[in-house]
C-alpha cells in the first residue's frame, strides 16, 4: 500500500477506536477522557517546547485560567455568587442546555482571555529577547505566582476552591460526556497542529529553535512568531482546562487549575518521552506516559508517586530525544531524509564537498 | 564610478576598553565586489555586525541606499536586502536542506496571512535550482546539521541568494572549504555578482582568493583602517605586509 493510503487507514483504525473505547470499556470512561486531555497537554506545549525550542515550564497558567473562566461564567450566568459560595454548588440542578451554554460560553470566554494572557506575556518576555534557561525559569515563576494569587482571590473561592455545578444526569454519564470533549479538541488540536506545521509557520519556528541568531540575521518576524505561537499553545490548554474543571468538578487553586508540579510537568515529559518537535512524539508520549501511570496507581499503590519519580528520571536519561526521535535517528530514509539522486536534466551542479 | 550603495563613515566600536573599531571610512558601490582583509582581531567581523546591526555603534555613521541604519533592529536591516553570512557557518540544523531554503525566502511583505500559508510551487523549485547551483541537489532532503561543515556553508551561501538581497556580506566564504575547491566557489560567486546584480562586500584571509575576487580592498589593522585600493596596489604594500607580519 502506498504511503497516503496506510496513512488514512491508520487515522481511521485510531478515529474508530477512538469512538467505541469508552462503550467497549465503560469503567475506564474517565481515564480515557484524562488520556485525550493528556493528548492536548503535550501537543499544545510542544508547540513552544518543541517546534520552538522555548522550553516553558509555566504553560499551566493558560490551562488554569481557562478552567476558572468556565467555571466562573457557568456559575455567574445561572447562581447567585452569594448563595453558591455558601452551599458550595449544590443549589440546584441546571437543566442541560443552560449547563451546555455556560459551558461553552466559559470555554470561549476563558480562550479568549487565555490567548490574551499569552499575547501580554509573550510581548513582555518574548518580545524582550528572553531565551533559553531564563525563559524557563521565568514561566516557572509565572506557573508558581499564578497559583498564589487564585488561593489568595475570593471572588474564585481562593484557597478552598471553587465547585462546578452538578452535571445534568439528562447528558448521561459525566465521563462519557467528557470523552467526547477532549478526543474532539485532541482531535483538532491535532489536525490544526499538522496543518500549521506543514507550512511557513512550522518552519519559522523551527528555525528559530534551530538558530535564532541565524533566524533574526535572514530577516524573519522572530519575535511575531514566538507571541503566535504561544498564543496557540494557549488556545487549546484554556480549552482544555475548561472542560477538565467540569470533568474534576471541583477546582483547587494549586492543585488542579495551576497544578504545575503534576499536570505542568506531565505535559514536558509527555512531549520528551514521545519525541519533542515532531507531530506525533507528543500523541505518543502521552498514550504510553498515561496509562503507564494509571498502571502504577492500580498496582503500585502507595508507591505510585515514588514509580512515577523514577519513571520520570528515567525518560529525561534515557530518552532525551524520546521514542519518535530515536527512531527518526535509527531510520531516516523512513522519514525522508535520504540522498535523491537528480532526476531533472541539466543538472550542472558543481563540485562535491 | 556608480553610486554608493553603503557608506560607512567614522564608525566606532569599543567592548569595554577595548577599541575594536576606530574611526572606519569606506564605502561600497553597487554592483561590485570589495574586499576587506586584516590580520586576526583587527575588528573585520565587529565592523559586520555594527553594519547589520547586531550591536550598536559609539560614534559614526552606516547607510545603506540612503537609509541611517545604526538604529535599525537586525531583521529589518536585512529586510531592507542587506544579509550577512556567518564565520562559524549558521544553517538550521533540524532541518531539510529544501526547508532550509524554503524558510529563508524575502521576509519584507509578510502579514499574519502570509504567516499561516503554504510555500508555493515556485519557492520550492527555486530552492532546488539553488541548490543545484551550489551542489547540494542530491542532498536536498537530507537534514542540513548532517552535511559535512563546507556543505554546510554552500548550504549557507544558498540561502542567502534564496533571500534576494541587494548586497552580501560574506565572512570568509572559504574558510573551512577543501583548497581544490576554492576555485569552483570564487567563480560562484563572481556569477552571483555578474548575473545576480548582488553586491558582495568579502571578509577572507585566503589572499589568493580575495586577490583574484575583489575589485578593491580595504585593509584593517589594530581596529583602524590600514589602506585601501586595487590587488594588486595592496599585495605589494609594505604596511600590508607589515601588519600580517606583526611589524609595527
Amino acid at each position: 500500500m502506498n504511503i497516503p493510503g496506510r496513512q488514512t487507514l491508520l487515522y481511521g483504525i485510531i478515529i474508530i477506536a477512538s469512538l467505541i473505547a469508552p462503550g467497549v470499556m465503560p469503567a475506564y470512561q474517565t481515564q480515557l477522557a484524562f488520556l485525550w486531555l493528556m493528548v492536548v497537554f503535550a501537543l499544545s506545549w510542544d508547540i513552544i517546547g518543541g517546534q520552538m525550542g522555548y522550553n516553558s515550564f509555566g504553560n499551566i497558567v493558560f490551562f488554569g485560567l481557562g478552567m476558572y473562566a468556565t467555571a466562573v461564567v457557568q456559575r455567574n450566568m445561572h447562581f447567585d455568587i452569594e448563595e453558591y459560595v455558601h452551599v458550595a454548588g449544590r443549589v440546584e440542578t441546571l437543566t442541560p442546555v443552560q449547563y451546555l451554554e455556560g459551558l461553552f460560553l466559559g470555554m470561549g470566554l476563558g480562550a479568549v482571555i487565555a490567548v490574551a494572557a499569552a499575547a501580554v506575556l509573550g510581548a513582555c518576555i518574548l518580545a524582550m529577547g528572553m531565551r533559553g534557561q531564563y525563559f524557563g525559569i521565568c514561566t516557572l515563576g509565572l506557573g508558581v505566582a499564578a497559583g498564589e494569587l487564585a488561593n489568595g482571590w475570593e471572588y474564585i473561592g481562593a484557597g478552598s476552591g471553587l465547585v462546578t455545578p452538578v452535571f445534568p444526569d439528562q447528558l448521561g454519564e459525566r465521563g462519557f460526556f467528557f470523552y467526547y470533549i477532549f478526543f474532539i479538541l485532541a482531535v483538532i488540536a491535532f489536525l490544526t497542529l499538522r496543518w500549521l506545521y506543514s507550512g511557513r509557520f512550522g518552519l519559522a519556528i523551527n528555525a528559530i529553535r534551530d538558530d535564532e541568531d541565524k533566524a533574526e540575521a535572514m530577516g524573519i518576524h522572530t519575535t511575531r512568531h514566538k507571541i503566535v505561537a504561544w498564543c496557540i499553545s494557549a488556545f487549546f490548554l484554556s480549552i482544555a482546562g475548561g472542560a477538565a474543571g467540569h470533568l474534576i468538578g471541583f477546582i483547587d487553586p494549586t492543585e488542579v487549575a495551576f497544578a504545575g508540579p503534576t499536570f505542568g510537568v506531565w505535559m514536558i515529559l509527555m512531549a520528551i518521552l514521545g519525541g519533542k518537535g515532531t507531530l506525533w512524539g507528543p500523541v505518543i508520549g502521552a498514550v504510553i506516559f498515561h496509562v503507564t501511570q494509571e498502571f502504577f496507581w492500580t498496582y503500585l499503590f502507595g508507591w505510585q508517586r515514588v514509580a512515577l519519580g523514577a519513571l520520570i528520571v528515567c525518560i529525561v536519561v534515557f530518552f532525551p530525544m524520546g521514542i519518535m526521535g530515536w527512531m527518526r535517528e535509527r531510520w531516516p530514509e523512513r522519514f525522508g531524509y535520504r540522498v535523491e539522486k537528480s532526476q531533472a536534466a541539466g543538472a550542472s551542479g558543481g563540485g562535491e564537498l | 564610478m556608480s553610486e554608493q550603495q553603503l557608506m560607512v563613515e567614522k564608525v566606532s566600536k569599543r567592548f569595554g576598553g577595548v577599541v575594536a573599531n576606530e574611526n572606519i571610512t569606506l564605502s561600497v558601490p553597487t554592483g561590485s565586489i570589495i574586499g576587506l582583509i586584516g590580520p586576526n582581531g583587527s575588528g573585520k567581523t565587529t565592523l559586520f555586525n555594527s553594519i547589520v546591526g547586531y550591536h550598536p555603534v559609539e560614534e559614526g555613521s552606516i547607510r545603506f541606499e540612503g537609509q541611517e541604519l545604526t538604529s535599525m533592529r537586525v531583521q529589518t536591516i536585512a529586510r531592507l536586502g542587506l544579509l550577512r553570512t556567518f564565520q562559524q557557518t549558521r544553517i538550521y540544523g533540524q532541518m531539510t536542506c529544501v526547508e532550509n531554503m524554503q524558510i529563508s525566502v524575502p521576509h519584507n511583505n509578510e502579514g499574519i496571512r502570509t504567516m499561516f500559508s503554504k510555500y508555493p510551487h515556485e519557492v520550492t523549485e527555486k530552492a532546488e535550482s539553488l541548490l543545484e547551483f551550489v551542489g547540494l541537489f542530491e542532498k536536498r532532503y537530507l537534514m542540513a546539521g548532517d552535511l559535512s561543515f563546507g556543505q554546510q556553508k554552500l548550504l549557507e551561501f544558498a540561502m542567502a541568494l534564496m533571500n534576494e538581497p541587494k548586497m552580501l556580506l560574506l565572512d570568509e566564504p572559504t574558510a573551512g572549504i577543501n583548497p581544490t575547491l576554492i576555485n569552483g566557489l570564487i567563480e560562484r560567486l563572481k556569477r552571483t555578482n555578474a548575473d545576480l546584480g548582488i553586491t558582495l562586500f568579502v571578509i577572507e584571509h585566503n589572499m589568493r582568493a580575495i586577490m583574484n575576487l575583489a575589485e578593491h580592498i580595504y585593509c584593517l589593522a589594530h581596529g583602524q583602517l590600514l589602506t585601501s585600493g586595487p590587488p594588486e596596489q595592496i599585495q605589494k604594500d609594505q604596511k600590508v605586509i607589515d601588519a600580517y607580519l606583526g611589524a609595527e
